[in-house]
């Protein structure tokens, strides 16, 4: 004897958190019952595997069927088929959104294509997340990207608002639409060590202060597109290093302390720190790396080495020398600062809105 | 479809009767809006109610057809009645048959009817139908005329030559189309008939289909005709309605409006109310006459069918007199009908000849046992065929009568109607004036009638007389049918037919009244007060075989086979000494076991063929018997009582004299009052009456029995489920429980666990085994009295030494027995006399089993299952309800297998189904779940279908008592009450109908009603898709229909439109992304809402759908693909409910679910019919807030229409 046909439909739908995220995170049926019988819920109710499994089977359906509501979350409050109450709706779209840090950082800046979800069992394999999750996390990339895409107005608002995700979560949506945009590389070696978050973080920068909505808050523009005026004028900064002079006295700052004793580099930053002599010695190798990152932000292919870039020349030298995160942070507040007391530059906007990112990036980055 | 794009160019066409209206195409969207002006629709007069609207999308396509998106049907009957939905406005799902549903379309219809004066109308506009088998909450009952029924048949689309070449889709459709042509048309003549016995409404009205294959399609329809005035009404409407005749009325409310059918997608809302003002008189008078036109009705000339019937219940007629006056004596209540009986008897012959259908059984069935025969009332047996179940109703047997319960009968005539009281219906009075049971009805009615019915009126009471009668009796009763209905619902056309036929004789000669008929009712809750007694379940089944019909398109065949088990019917109820039969099959009689032994014995004479073969093939059959038991033991009376018989106890007196019991039974004296006799056990198909004491909780006993199959024919599965309740006397705490359902094969207690006691019969070789068995059901017991919190103040032991000859705790057993004739022989039933429990083992084999079935695993704490309306001995219920449906299919693999093997699979089976809606249901614990009703069918060789609605609803721990006042629970009771106390109080002044009701406090509401705050919020529309695309479409549609004669014109309509919009949900574009916007809608198959108050019907949802998928493996299976549709089901009663302004649905059923599939094929099939009636609650906390708001929207819509 044979069950052909179980079902069990309520007007209400009924949906057990606990299997709904069994169900998110690719198990099968029989493996979901597996997980639910160890974790005590026959017990709990008196139920038998037949029950668990009758249930498990229901609910997955009910997923199922739920699931290309979920692909349009705002469907879901409108939608008849299931009368769903709003905290369960909540519920739901929040969890099926829901993504693996370590699975993230797998895919953080691939362009979300074919080829890159050809390549998701690898993933899968060298993550631990099943196949079956890292589609759907992949696929709700795609798809928030795609709708994003070319909306007017704030970035994260927009997710927010068509995909009904809490803050945090549009945020982080937001970092991997525009990282997946702007094809920032992130799986190199040296990048490794940073989180999802910390990219999350920068994103989050850089979004806010270098795309054309950050200055203009007219709906007009998009997030996503780094400014590109912006960009080119960050050429004008080559003049830090490529004119000897101003490299030579925004170094010199370092250690005049005549001149300009608040803003002065080094003036500041002498008997502040264990290591101003490798801050002083590095100084024009740390400056010019930090300009050239700036000035050849206006190619797409050295925008995508933006992080990488950062570490190499900034990063790795500084934790070669053993700088602590604080040193780090006089480092750059002064070496910011400082460049506005030169008097043949004049590219203070230009500066303020470069360094602005570039510090706080590079501090957040900061880290083993 | 744009290809490229995946956008439709969208059009729509509405259609309603002949005509057609279209939109234009809106090119190239997915999110079409038309904003159409209003499609106008002149309908003739029967086309008004038998006409769905239809709505279809379609694709346009320039070179090739164009394709179909889906379709909407909307029923316009709510918008008939004045007092239900004024106008449907909402967003509905578009369904097709082939991809379900695709979208919604947002459409406003509004219908103006203006009066048809005419005489000769063929519609009944106004007629209010209630699947609801209790008096609808807002109600109160003026009068109940009796039982209605109807038959419609009709070549099954799906068989006609034509299915061969067109299009799956296409014959769904014409399925469809035909079914909600049928329901409208059904309707209506039901409408005709009700209103033709003067009533305005139809209570516990149950729509049931036959799908008999190549002979065609049946619908049939049953309910209780009953005049229904609103509490909260002003006095003022009250009275117009009463004293209209129907003509007048009809004259009166010449408001014709066109109505308008508007689909309307965005905002533009043009849309209106529509107010459809039939007016149709409810003439409160004409009931009274018709009341007692009613009674003599009986059928002098009917188609002799078997002769043996007659003849038997001839027979049973005379016994069963005698048995009455018998039980009069005792009880002290006169029962009307036996003072007939003797006219009765000799009329009676001839008219039975006519009925001679009375079996069920089906012909071959000869009645021929006496009295005995008539318990037979297979209740037990289960096997009523078809799904239908065969509740038991109890009625009680004397209500006409006198005993308090007589109140009750007078209340129906007296109160709207005063005259008619007086002069119309013999045996109103003379149950008032003598109540010493003096009247025969029979005799002195007819000339009463004459002299007070125009001859018209006559006419319809004749026809109806019988029932009618009965329905005086069994007013109360009637509860029981609605459940039943399956196959026997349907009542007989014939009847009717008959019926007029005979009015012609009857008016000419009263003297022929018969007395004889008992009542059927659809009800299953009555007023407190109207039942007498209980007498126990009675039921009947046949068996026919479609090939020898000859006109398959002829309804009288079928009419006269349903004729022929209610006929059947009423012999049974008649052995049992009741007057009443509640619902078709069932009726009340005190003996229960008795009626269960019959049965199984009735099974045996008619095995073959059960009753199924109406619902299906002949071969075929399947039975599923849900019946009701109410066990009660003994009510507690105070040992002083005098004739008064407590209202506590009083139901369960037997109604027969106990010299001639019906069946094994045994008798003791009423705990309560120690007056009367009492059965050990009752069985009925109704809810608990209200007054009765009950002590304890109740629980849910199931029964189960499978055998395999005769023959040729397939297994048949059956199943019972019972409810017992135990009532223990309060008072006397005595407690007897007796309640136990063993069974031979099967029956068994369910998880709850009940008492049981089991005993061998004498067979040896088992006793070891039998004591240890014994042994763990003693424990059982007592656990399970812990569990049910039934304290007994008093051992049982005692009782037996009390001087009341007791019975001691006796379990009784019914078999139920299959229907295959081979096994028949095997159990006797009859150890039912036996002392103490019985459990009858015969079988060898059976041991191992029987001992499995009886220790059923107990369901976890906190849950309690009944498949009455409530569990008693809770009251405190929580605002937390739950409805679902759940549908198993099981494949049996291995045929060989023994009884006992069957048997123990199906029981298992039924109980990891439970188990499984336990677990699901864990969240709401402590909870009960409501109504359980299994349905089970076989739909081929080796497959058994289960399916299960319910609700589960849960409710505070505290103790009922303390925390009543807050219960909802209570706060029904309490309504009832004072519903009840209005009708008797109504009884006794004689129709002072004004006179204010103090419960009607919501006074405006109930009158208004038409868009509470419920009304579904806007919703924003974004597009639901489908797989292929999402689809949504917004049509602005404006239809028009004008009854045939009204002379209006549609220009104004527009104006009206204001309203409209505003409550027409936004479509577009201000998109709340958060919180849900769709109105939520409550469903229950109860017909009240725990915690809230229903301040409206909106009329009744009848709806039936057809899916089909010829991709079932990409859809997820069979169950993929039907969890899919019922949820469509679901989403589609809902949004219908919305579109009139509900936000519930309450007496919701699942009537039919045919599931077909071919998995070679990847192909599958699914029919599903639901019913309820769609309601507008208020939270009892709101009330205040919100009663006012109703109104003033009402005013509104009032105001729209009337601009218009």
């Amino acid at each position: 004897m044979s069950v052909e046909l179980d079902v069990f439909v309520g007007n209400t739908t009924i949906m057990d958190k606990e299997v709904y995220q069994l169900w998110l995170n690719g198990y099968t049926v029989n493996d979901a019952v597996k997980v639910r019988i160890d974790g005590g819920v026959m017990e709990e109710c008196e139920a038998s595997a037949e029950v668990l499994l009758s249930d498990t089977m229901d609910q997955y359906r009910t997923f199922q069927m739920c699931e290309r509501l979920l692909h349009h979350p705002a469907k879901l409050a409108n939608q008849l088929l299931f009368q769903i109450p709003p905290d369960r709706q909540a519920m739901l779209i929040e969890r099926y959104y829901a993504f693996d840090d370590s699975f993230v950082r797998e895919v953080l800046g691939k362009k979300l294509s074919k080829g890159t979800k050809k390549d998701l069992d690898d993933v899968s394999t060298k993550t631990g997340i099943t196949l079956k999750s890292c589609r759907r996390q992949f696929d709700n990339f795609k798809r928030v990207f795609k709708v994003v895409e070319e909306l007017k107005g704030p970035l994260v608002e927009n997710i927010r608002q068509h995909f009904l995700l809490p803050d945090q979560l549009a945020r982080d949506y937001a970092a991997i639409v525009f990282f997946a945009n702007n094809r920032f590389e992130t799986g190199k070696k040296k990048l490794q060590y940073l989180t999802f978050q910390d990219f999350a973080f920068c994103a989050g920068q850089l979004i806010n202060n270098w795309t054309v909505g950050a200055v203009d808050n007219m709906m007009e523009d998009m997030d996503v597109d780094l400014d590109k005026e912006f960009l080119q004028d960050l050429k004008d900064l080559k003049i830090l290093i490529t004119d000897k002079d101003l490299l030579d006295q925004h170094k010199s700052h370092l250690n005049n302390e005549t001149s300009h004793p608040l803003s002065l580099v080094c003036t500041a930053l002498r008997g502040k720190t264990n290591v101003f002599n490798e801050m002083e010695a590095n100084f024009k190798n740390l400056s010019r790396g930090l300009v050239n990152i700036a000035a050849k932000l206006i190619n797409a292919k050295d925008v995508r080495d933006f992080f990488i870039d950062l570490v190499e020349k900034f990063i790795e030298p500084c934790r070669s020398d053993k700088w602590t995160s604080i040193d780090v942070n006089l480092y750059l507040t002064h070496y910011t600062n400082s460049a506005h007391i030169l008097d043949t530059f004049k590219h203070h906007a230009v500066w303020t809105r470069y360094m602005g990112v570039i510090k706080s990036c590079i501090l957040r980055m900061y880290h083993d | 479809m744009d290809r490229a794009s995946d956008l439709t160019d969208a059009f729509v066409e509405v259609k309603f009767g002949n005509t057609t209206f279209k939109t234009d195409v809106y090119p190239k969207s997915l999110n079409p809006q038309w904003n159409s002006e209003w499609f106008k629709f002149e309908v003739d007069d029967e086309d008004l109610q038998d006409e769905p609207l239809q709505i279809t999308v379609l694709d346009h396509d320039t070179y090739s057809a164009n394709d179909a998106i889906g379709k909407v049907y909307i029923d316009i009957d709510p918008l008939l009645c004045s007092e239900a939905a004024t106008v449907i406005s909402g967003w509905l799902p578009i369904y097709d048959t082939i991809h379900g549903i695709r979208g919604e379309i947002n459409v406003l219809v509004k219908v103006d009817l203006f009066n048809d004066l005419n005489r000769f109308r063929q519609s009944s506009c106004g007629v209010k139908f209630f699947c609801t088998t209790s008096i609808p909450r807002c109600y109160r009952a003026v009068m109940v005329h009796g039982f209605v029924e109807e038959l419609v048949v009709n070549e099954d689309p799906e068989y006609q030559w034509i299915d061969r070449i067109r299009t799956p889709r296409a014959s769904n459709e014409a399925r469809q189309r035909l079914i909600f042509l049928m329901s409208g048309e059904l309707q209506r003549k039901i409408g005709l008939k009700v209103l033709e016995m003067g009533g305005n409404a139809v209570v516990g009205y149950l729509q049931c289909f036959d799908l008999e294959g190549e002979s065609g399609l049946v619908v049939r329809a049953i309910g209780t005709a009953c005049t229904l005035e609103k509490i909260s009404t002003l006095p003022a409407t009250a009275t117009h309605p009463s004293n209209s005749s129907p003509s007048k009325d009809m004259k009166d409310s010449p408001q014709a409006a066109p109505s308008t059918l508007g689909c309307r997608s965005t905002h533009s809302s043009p849309v209106h109310s529509a107010s459809s003002r039939l007016s149709q008189g409810f003439s409160v008078s004409v009931p009274t006459l018709l009341f007692a036109g009613m009674k003599p009705r009986h059928r002098s000339s009917e188609a002799p069918r078997a002769r043996q019937c007659r003849q038997s219940l001839f027979l049973l007629l005379h016994t069963y007199k005698h048995t009455h006056i018998l039980r009069h004596t005792h009880t002290g209540t006169v029962l009307m009908y036996d003072p007939v009986s003797p006219c009765v008897l000799m009329e009676c012959v001839p008219p039975c000849s006519d009925r001679p259908g009375f079996g069920e059984e089906a012909p071959g069935v000869p009645l021929s046992s006496g009295p005995p025969t008539p318990l037979r009332a297979q209740t037990f047996s289960s096997f009523s065929p078809s799904k239908s179940y065969s509740r038991q109703s109890s009625s009680s047997d004397t209500e006409l009568s006198l005993t308090p319960k007589t109140v009750g009968i007078f209340l129906c005539p007296s109160s709207p109607a005063l005259e008619s009281e007086s002069s119309p219906l013999p045996s109103a009075h003379l149950p008032r004036h003598l109540r010493s049971g003096m009247a025969s009805r029979s005799t002195t009615p007819p000339p009463l009638h004459v002299s007070q019915s125009d001859s018209a009126m006559l006419r319809k009471s004749v026809s109806f007389s019988e029932e009618l009668l009965l329905a005086v009796s069994g007013m109360g009763s009637g509860g029981s049918a609605g459940k039943e209905a399956g196959p026997l619902k349907a009542l007989l056309r014939q009847q009717t037919q008959s019926a007029l036929e005979q009015r012609g004789v009857s008016s000419s000669s009263e003297a022929f009244v018969r007395t004889g008929e008992y009542p059927f009712f659809t009800l299953t809750a009555f007023p407190p007060g109207f039942l007498l007694h209980v007498g126990g379940v009675v039921s009947a089944r046949s068996v026919k075989l479609l090939d020898r019909i000859h006109n398959p398109d002829e309804p009288e065949t079928r009419d006269a086979w349903w004729e022929e088990i209610r006929q059947e019917i009423k012999s049974h109820a008649k052995a049992l000494g009741c007057h009443a039969v509640v619902g078709e099959e069932v009726c009340i009689l005190s003996a229960s076991g008795t009626a269960a032994i019959l049965s199984s014995r009735f099974m045996q004479d008619a095995p073959l063929e059960t009753e199924h073969r109406l619902s299906r093939q002949p071969l075929c059959v399947f039975s599923t018997g849900s019946e009701r038991v109410e066990g009660d033991m003994g009510s507690s009376a105070s040992l002083g009582f005098e004739e008064v018989v407590s209202p506590g106890c009083g139901f369960c007196h037997i109604p027969y004299d106990e010299l001639n019991i019906p069946f094994p039974a045994q008798l003791t004296y009423c705990y309560c009052c120690r007056r009367y006799k009492v059965p050990d056990v009752l069985f009925t198909t109704i809810d608990l009456p209200n007054e009765a004491n009950v002590t304890g909780k109740g629980c849910l006993i199931q029964a189960r029995v499978r055998t395999p199959h005769t023959a040729d024919e397939q297994t048949k599965a059956t199943r019972h489920e019972r409810f017992v309740w135990s009532s223990y006397p309060n008072q006397c705490g005595r407690d007897h429980a007796a309640r136990t359902s063993g069974v031979y094969l099967t029956a068994l207690p369910s998880p709850g666990g009940i008492q049981i006691a089991g005993k061998t019969p004498s067979d040896i070789t088992y006793e070891q085994h039998i004591s240890n068995m014994q042994k763990k059901i003693n424990d059982t017991i007592a656990k399970n009295k812990e569990l049910y919190e039934i304290n007994p103040p008093e051992v049982v032991e005692e009782i037996i030494g009390s001087p009341i000859p007791e019975p001691r705790q006796r379990s009784r057993l019914f078999r139920s027995h299959s229907e295959s004739s081979d096994e028949v022989s095997e159990l006797d039933l009859s150890h039912g006399k036996k002392d103490a429990f019985v459990l009858e083992i015969d079988d060898t084999d059976a041991v191992e089993d029987i001992h499995a079935l009886l220790t059923d695993s107990p369901t976890p704490a906190g849950f309690y299952s009944c498949n009455t309306e409530i569990m008693p001995g809770i009251q405190n219920w929580t605002s937390a309800i739950q409805m679902f449906t759940s549908v198993r299919v099981f494949r049996l693999n291995n045929v060989n297998l023994t009884n006992q093997g069957l048997n123990k699979i199906f029981t298992d089976l039924c109980e990891n189904l439970l188990k499984s809606l336990y677990f699901k249901l864990r969240s709401m614990v402590p909870c009960c779940l409501c109504h359980l009703n299994f349905t089970v069918a076989i739909p081929e060789d080796e497959l058994i279908q289960v399916a299960v609605t319910a609700v589960a609803m849960s409710f505070d721990k505290e103790q009922p008592l303390e925390n009543g006042k807050q219960s909802g629970e209570k706060t029904l009771i309490k309504a009832i009450t004072e519903n009840d106390e209005q009708l008797q109080f109504n009884l006794e002044l004689n129709a002072e109908t004004s006179s204010p009701n103090p419960l009607s406090s919501p006074k405006g509401l109930s009158e208004v009603g038409s868009h509470p705050s419920a009304r579904a919020p806007s919703v924003d529309y974004s597009s639901f898709a489908d797989r292929c695309s999402s689809w949504i479409e917004q049509l602005k549609l404006k239809a028009h229909t004008i009854r045939r004669g009204s002379v209006k014109t549609t220009s104004s309509l527009e104006k009206a439109s204001p309203l409209p919009e505003g409550r027409s949900r936004s479509l577009r574009s201000n998109r709340s992304y958060s919180g849900s916007s769709v109105a939520v809608v409550k469903m229950t198959p109860l017909s009240f809402i725990p915690g809230a108050k229903i301040i409206k019907y909106l009329g009744i949802i009848n709806m039936f759908f057809i899916r089909e998928t010829t991709s079932l493996r990409e859809e997820g299976g069979v169950s993929g693909f039907l969890h899919t549709f019922i949820a469509e089901v679901f989403a589609m009663v809902r949004a219908h409910v919305a579109a009139l302004g509900g936000n519930a649905v309450v007496s919701y059923s699942m009537k039919e679910c045919v599931f077909m599939e071919n998995p070679n094929k990847n192909q599958a099939q699914c029919l599903i019919n639901v019913s309820g009636d769609a309601v507008i609650f208020v939270r009892e906390s709101e009330l205040e807030s919100t009663s006012v708001q109703p109104q003033s929207a009402t005013t509104q819509t009032s105001n729209g229409g009337e601009g218009t």
